[in-house]
Formats: C-alpha cells, structure tokens, sequence
C-alpha cells in the first residue's frame, strides 16, 4: 500500500542520484582512477559472462581466461592491421567469441563438475603459450604482443575543471556498453531462456524430459557466455592500450571465477561487485608483499565458500531480508 | 522375550521440516516386526532414525543402550544393519568387495569367509556373478546382494527398507521366503518397512502402521490383517 | 634412429615425474571422487620443505622420510580441518576451495622459501652403478621409487580391508556409513597419501628443473593429462598414462608441431580422452542405471 509506493519512491530517487553521480564520477578523479573505474566495469562484464555459464547454468569454467584473451587479440589485431574504428570491433569479438565458445561447449557436453573444470583450467594453461607461437607472430606480435592508442574523445567538453581526456571519454563509453550488456543479459535471464539455464544446471534429466534440447542449449550458453567474455576482452583491449601474451595467464581465468564467486553465482547485479574486487584488492594486497595477492585470494575463497556461499548478493539479500523482517515483530 | 529395540517419544526432522512426531514401538528378540503406511506416513524416515541418519529426539534403546546422538558408523558397529531403499549397493565394486565390505567393522578374516560361502549357497546367482562390477546386476540381484551384505554384518538387528520396491512378483516371493529362513535359522531380528501390506503381514510377526508420522495402529499381524480400516485402506478388499 | 630413440627414452623419464604425479591424483580422486587442484602446489611446498632440510645438515634420505611424513600429516590435516566442513556442499564449493588451496600453498612456498631458484641435488649422484647409455643415474633411481610407490599402492587398495574401504568411502560414503566405516577419516586417509605421494613426486623433479614456487605449474597439467587418460581411478593406469604423454610430447614436439606449444599437447591429450575415452584407456566404465 502506502509503503510500496514510498519503497517505490525511495528507489527512483536512488537509482537517479546513482546515475547522477556516475556521470560526474570521471571529472571528480585523475585520469589514472578513471582508468581504474574503466576495469572495473571491463571485468564485470567479464565476470558477468562466466556467471551465466557457471552460475545460472552450471557448468564450471575454469578457462574463462581464454575468450578474454581471444577478444582482446580480435580487438587488437582489427585495430592495429585493418584500421577498425574501435567501437566496431566489439560486436566482431562477441561474434568470434560466441563461435568459439559455442564449439568449446561440444566437448564440455560430456564433461561435468571437476573433469569440466580440469579441461577449461588446461586451456587456460596452454593459453600463454598458444599466443607466443612463432608462426602466427604477424598476427599476434608474438611475445611483445600489439601496441595500439587510445581513441580520441570526438568532442571536448570539461567540468570541475578537467578535461574530456581518452580515459574519461572512454570511461562513459565502457559504462555505455556495460549498461547494454547487463540489460542484455537481464533481458535474456529472466524469461523462458533463464528459467531453462537453471532447470538444467539443477536437474538435467527432467529438462530433457521436459523437452529442453540440452546439447545445443548447453552449448549456446557456453557461446554466450564466451561472446560476454570475449567482448569484455576486446574492451580491455582498447581501454589498457595493449596486449601480450603474458597478460592472460592462467590467473586471469582463477580471477574470473574469484569475481563470480564474490559477486555472487547466479547474479546479475553481483558481477560489480566482482569487478570491484578484483580491481582493486590485488593493489591493496600488493603493497603488503610480493606473495601475499596470492594467499589471501586464496583465504578470501576459501572463507566465503564458508561464510558466504552465495557471494556478497547472497549476503546482501539475506541481510535486506532481515531488516524487512523486523517490524512483523 | 527380551526387548531388543525400545522406541520411546521418536520426533525426527528434515532441517525445518518434522516427519516423526512421538512415535513409540517395540521389537522383540528374534521377532520380524513390520511398519506400514502409505507413502510419505514416514516410514523410511523411521529406518534412518534407527540408524541416525537424521536428526531425532527421544529416546531409542538398542539392547538396553542409548543411541541417539551416536554417529551413524558407531550404531552400525553396535550390531544393525541398514538395507536402504534403493539397495545402497557400491555399483563400482563387485559383487565379492560388497560383501567383504559388509564385514569390514567385524576385523575377523577367517569369519567373513565362512559367512561369504554361507550368502553364496543361499543366494547361488551371487556367486556367479562373484567378480562382476555390482552396478550391472538386475533389480532382484542386487537387492539378494544388499541384504547378504547386511548379513555379512551378522547383525542382531536387520532393517529393511521396502524390499519389494520394483521387483517381479516372483522374485519378491523368493526374497521374502529367504527372509523367513534367515529370521528362522539365523534367529535374526528384523524390522520391515513395506508399503505392500500383505506381504509384510504374511511374514511379520507384529505390526505398527504409520499415519503422518504417528503410529495409528498396532498389535499382532494377525489382528491387523482382520482389521476392517486396514483391509479396506491398505489390503484392498 | 638415434634420435628417434632418444626422444623416447627421454620421453619415457619425463614420464616418470608425470606417472607419479598422475598417482597423486589418482590417489585423492580414488578416495574422495575430487580432483584436487592444490597437487602440483602442496607438491612444491613439501619439496621446499626437504629443501630446507638438507640446507640445515639432514642427510638427504632421512629429509625424503622425515618430509614424506610431514606431507602425510599436513594432507590429513588439510582435508580434516578444512574440507571437512564442506564434505557435503556441492561440487564447485569444493573445487573453489582447491583453487584457494592451490594460491595459498603457492603463497606459502614464496613466502618461506623466498623466490629465487634453488637447486636440489638428486641421491644418485651422475657417476654411480646406475647411469646406462640412454638414462641417467637419476631417472632410473626415480624410476625404481615410483615402481616401489606403486606396487605399495595398488597392494594397500586391492588386498588390504582399508584400501577397500577407502574406495567405498569414496563412490557411496551414505552406504559406506551403513557398514560402519568411518568416512571422514577415509578421506583424511586419502589426502595424507597424496599428498606424501605428491611430495615424493616434486623431490623427483627437483633435481631436474629446478627448485621455485611455479615449479610444478606446467607439470601439473600433464599429470592430469596422464591421470585422465590411464583412468583416473586406476593407480597402473596413471603411470602407464605417464609414460605415454611423456613419449607423445617428445615425439609431437620433435616432428610434428615444434616444442613451443608442448602444453597445447597436453591440452588435447585431456580435451580429446574426456570426450572420446573418459574412462581412460585402464579405467573401469562406472555403469549408472537411470
């Protein structure tokens, strides 16, 4: 009654005051901050990816590392040997991406739990090498991998006295498509296409019972799931500047999943929070010694797949549940 | 006749949800003892109270002993053998590692050998399929396999859990005549769930029928099978 | 010829760190149906561990006991302490769990041991009865210990009551608890033995690649590619697989597509086995009525 509508109120004057000040955001920092908040959003779209692989449908990945790295060289290499503005090759990396993970997603039909895991964390491992090898070095750069340049704002524009830098325009721009991709996956998740991912994360054979084709569903997920990733690459691509083979170690495909899981598997809006993470911890850990990145990622995992198995989502809803809960008292 | 199993005030729970409310029953020595209810009256759930699976209060004496609150492997080790539903056999391991396994808390080599032979001449077509993987024997097979390997346990105490489910009629009939000699021979005491009534009460001694998790009925099998509710609910006529 | 012959014989001791580590493997797997990722980092860590030994006066065989000892206790504490509470949760928990496992032990290794590169002297010395033409005095004494692990194993599952149980332990712990075993100290059983098995492995390897906390980073991934495709739950099957991935990965890497994508070998090796052979070439077919 009253109260829904005041909710409804409440939520409309914070979801404008977060828009507000995500605009001013990039005049309020220096450019290397933006640069930083550009990978925050780049990896939740990363993230956001695995998710609806892992999370929603179930199939573990441990090598999401890979259409990282395949996007970001597709974005590299279109930039870089075929004068592709940057903005195009993001839908070339979902496409190439999609393709790609959709035939990764054959073989992983017969695979589940650790051996699906097992598979994805050797391509992760042969990823590195892969990149590095002679004979495609006019492609790749070899181990120096491609140098390319930011993208010039197509305006200038200043407020609080800084600038339009590439950073900044580029910050609006990779808010811009991480929106669209959200709303994408938001859109495809909620209806038929979400409700079918779970049902066959949780009981396979009453999908296929129910008549849910699981093979080319399966694998469609998985080419989702690598478009998602893949595009997040090709982003990263253009906001770092740079690409090398050392880049997309096997760390990155472990950092990937550290995001779903802090974010939380089976949720949207959590992807940010895995994003911010990811982002930023490994600084913070940094500066305490040169292993310690590592050992607390490592103790982080561990301690949420105790305390908090759902990811901060999980934990935020339940928390949100209690409070809501009070007055009946 | 000594009590072998004494039930008092049994509550047992799924997490939130309460199956058992104050059940109360007995089990003579050497007796078979049947329980029987209509799916979801919480039979099984009786079972894997006996041997703490799941959560229960109340008090369950075994032999004069407390067992509630003991982990599964200790109850086992006191002497009772679970046949779950679905038979529970290692369907990886063959058919001989089934059994050795069901007399691995016993420690004595020259003893399982001698009850290995024993299950072998009673259920011949086990030991046929001695080195066969478990997992590729039929239906009745397996369920000859998971009550020799309870046997294997020389238990004072066998609970069964709806032997008949899913097998041909005839080889209920044989199963069920198997039972009665062990009962007979081994003079080993036997707590019987079953949803098809009349079978049950064609080899048990005594009967308890579960409603919704409370016991609605008891007494001898005889005066159960001329109860008029029971005839007309559970033996159809 | 010659070279033909070399690239297998060589092959053929590469397989020898491949087969043990596939047994360490094998050996979790076999006892908890997981595959533990941390292998290759518990691995290291035990081997820094002897390492540091060695470095402060123990003799080279009394550290190899003494560390196979600590690695049994540490592997059984590990899956006491820390898997336990998450026995029952479901599978990608646990593999969440290894991963954090796997950056923990690697932490700890940089960490204790710092990260520059030791070395790590093998107990048969280059010039004893033991070199022949193709294989050094090393790569047979590895080859004797992994034999004698081996044959020690598959005793320990086949004919002793507690091997049996482990085994049950692991494919169908609820029916396990019906016949009284006690399946939580089953798994404890099964991670102490890998994880001394492990640390046997990574002393193996030492002398040959060099000591550092990334170490066994590449070899872990050819001892699943060897676990999987000798059947991930037969010990034989492991080392067989070792020495095959070990002779295919010369030969492939000589003749047919150059040695710098040795470990896109090894991913084939583990994508084409699941898809086409996933029981592995030894491994027993678990046949499952729907």
């Amino acid at each position: 009654m009253s109260s829904n509508s005041a909710d409804r109120k409440w939520v409309w004057i914070g979801g404008i005051v977060i828009a507000v000040a995500l605009l001013i955001l990039p005049f309020l920092f220096k450019n290397y901050r933006v640069f930083q908040f550009n990978l925050v959003l780049v990896y939740a779209v990363a993230i956001l990816g695995l998710n609806i692989l892992t999370g929603f449908n179930g199939q573990f990945s441990l090598g999401h590392g890979a259409f990282y790295a395949f996007g970001a060289y597709t974005a590299a290499i279109l930039m870089s040997l075929y004068h592709v503005p940057y903005w195009a090759t993001l839908p070339a990396a979902f496409v190439l991406c999609f393709v790609f993970g959709f035939l990764v997603g054959f073989p992983a039909l017969r695979l589940a739990g650790h051996f699906l895991a097992l598979a994805t964390f050797a391509l992760a491992l042969a990823v590195p090498q892969l990149l590095k090898y002679k004979k495609i070095e006019g492609l790749t750069g070899g181990v120096q991998g491609i140098v390319l340049s930011k993208p010039e704002p197509p305006f200038s524009f200043t407020l609080f006295d800084q600038p339009l830098s590439p950073d900044r325009w580029l910050y609006f721009f990779t808010l811009f498509v991480t929106a669209l991709m959200f709303l994408f996956a938001w859109n495809l998740l909620r209806g038929r296409v979400g409700r079918a991912l779970v049902a066959i994360r949780d009981h396979p054979i009453a999908a296929t019972a129910m008549g849910i084709n699981l093979p080319v569903f399966k694998s469609l997920t998985f080419g989702t799931s690598a478009g998602f990733t893949g595009l997040a690459g090709a982003l990263g691509a253009i906001v770092v500047a740079f690409v090398s083979p050392d880049s997309f170690t096997v760390q990155l495909s472990i950092f990937l999943l550290v995001g779903v899981v802090v974010g939380g598997l089976a949720s949207i809006p959590g992807a940010i929070f895995g994003g911010i993470f990811i982002q930023y911890v490994p600084n913070i850990a940094d500066s305490l010694s040169k292993s310690a990145p590592a050992a607390i990622y490592g103790v982080l995992l561990i301690a949420l797949m105790y305390l908090l198995p759902t990811g901060v989502m999980g934990g935020l809803h339940r928390l949100w549940a209690k409070l809501r809960a009070k007055p009946a008292a | 006749m000594s009590k072998l199993l004494e039930v008092k005030k049994l509550c047992a729970s799924y997490g939130a949800t309460q199956v058992l409310f104050d059940v109360d029953f007995t089990l003579e020595t050497g007796h078979i003892t049947a329980i029987l209810g209509a799916n979801g009256a919480g039979k099984t759930t009786t079972l894997r109270a006996l041997c703490q699976v799941v959560k229960t209060t109340g008090s369950i004496l075994l032999d004069g002993t407390q067992i509630v609150g003991k982990s599964t492997e200790s109850v086992v080790r006191m002497g009772v053998a679970h046949v779950p539903d679905g038979r529970g056999t290692f369907t990886g391991l063959s058919v001989e590692e089934n059994l050795r396994l069901g007399a691995y808390s016993r420690g004595n080599r020259a003893e399982m050998e001698q009850d290995m032979e024993r299950m072998f001449a009673r259920f011949p077509i086990l030991k046929q399929r001695r080195h066969q993987q478990a997992g590729t024997l039929s239906g009745g097979e397996q369920q000859m396999l998971a009550i020799s390997r309870a046997l294997m346990l020389r238990p004072k105490l066998l609970l069964l859990d709806e032997p008949s489910f899913g097998l041909a009629p005839l080889i209920v009939a044989e199963i069920f005549r198997i039972m009665r000699t062990i009962n007979k021979e081994d003079r080993v005491s036997m707590l019987l769930v079953e949803q098809n009534a009349s079978l049950a009460l064609d080899l048990a001694d005594h009967a308890y029928l579960l409603e919704t998790g409370r016991v609605a009925l008891s007494g001898p099998s005889e005066t159960i099978k001329n109860d008029e509710s029971v005839r007309r609910a559970y033996l159809g006529y | 010829m010659e070279g033909f012959l070399h690239q297998i014989f060589s092959g053929l001791a590469n397989g020898i760190i491949y087969g043990s580590v596939a047994l360490a493997l094998v050996m979790i797997y076999q006892a908890t149906h997981h595959i533990n990722f941390a292998q290759g980092e518990m691995a290291t860590f035990s081997t820094f561990i002897a390492w540091w030994l060695i470095q402060n006066g123990w003799p080279y065989w009394g550290a190899f006991f003494f560390t196979i000892a600590v690695s049994f206790a540490g592997g059984l504490l590990v899956q006491r302490i820390i898997l336990k509470p998450i026995e029952k949760a479901p599978v990608m928990t646990n593999v969440i769990v290894f991963i954090g496992l796997l950056l923990i032990f690697n932490a700890f290794s940089g960490w204790f041991f710092d990260h520059t590169i030791k070395s790590f002297d093998s107990p048969f010395p280059k010039d004893s009865a033991l070199t022949t033409k193709y294989f050094s005095a090393h790569q047979i004494g590895s080859a004797g210990v992994l034999v004698v692990v081996l044959l020690g194993l598959f005793a320990f599952f086949k004919f002793t009551p507690v091997g049996l149980a482990m085994r049950a332990a692991a494919q169908n712990p609820d029916s396990a608890r019906l016949v009284g075993i006690r399946v939580s100290w089953m798994l404890g059983l099964g991670w102490g033995l890998a994880a001394a098995i492990g640390a046997i492995a990574g002393m193996m390897v030492a002398p040959i690649v060099f000591l550092d906390p990334n170490m066994m980073a590449g070899i872990l991934l050819y001892g699943f590619a060897a676990a999987l495709l000798g059947g991930i739950d037969n010990p034989v099957g492991a080392v067989i697989g070792g020495f095959i991935v070990g002779v295919l990965e010369n030969l492939l890497g000589a003749y047919v597509i150059g040695t710098e994508l040795k470990l896109t070998v090894a991913l084939v090796l583990i994508v084409a086995t699941l898809t086409l052979k996933p029981a592995g070439l030894f491994g027993k077919k678990v046949v499952v009525r729907v």
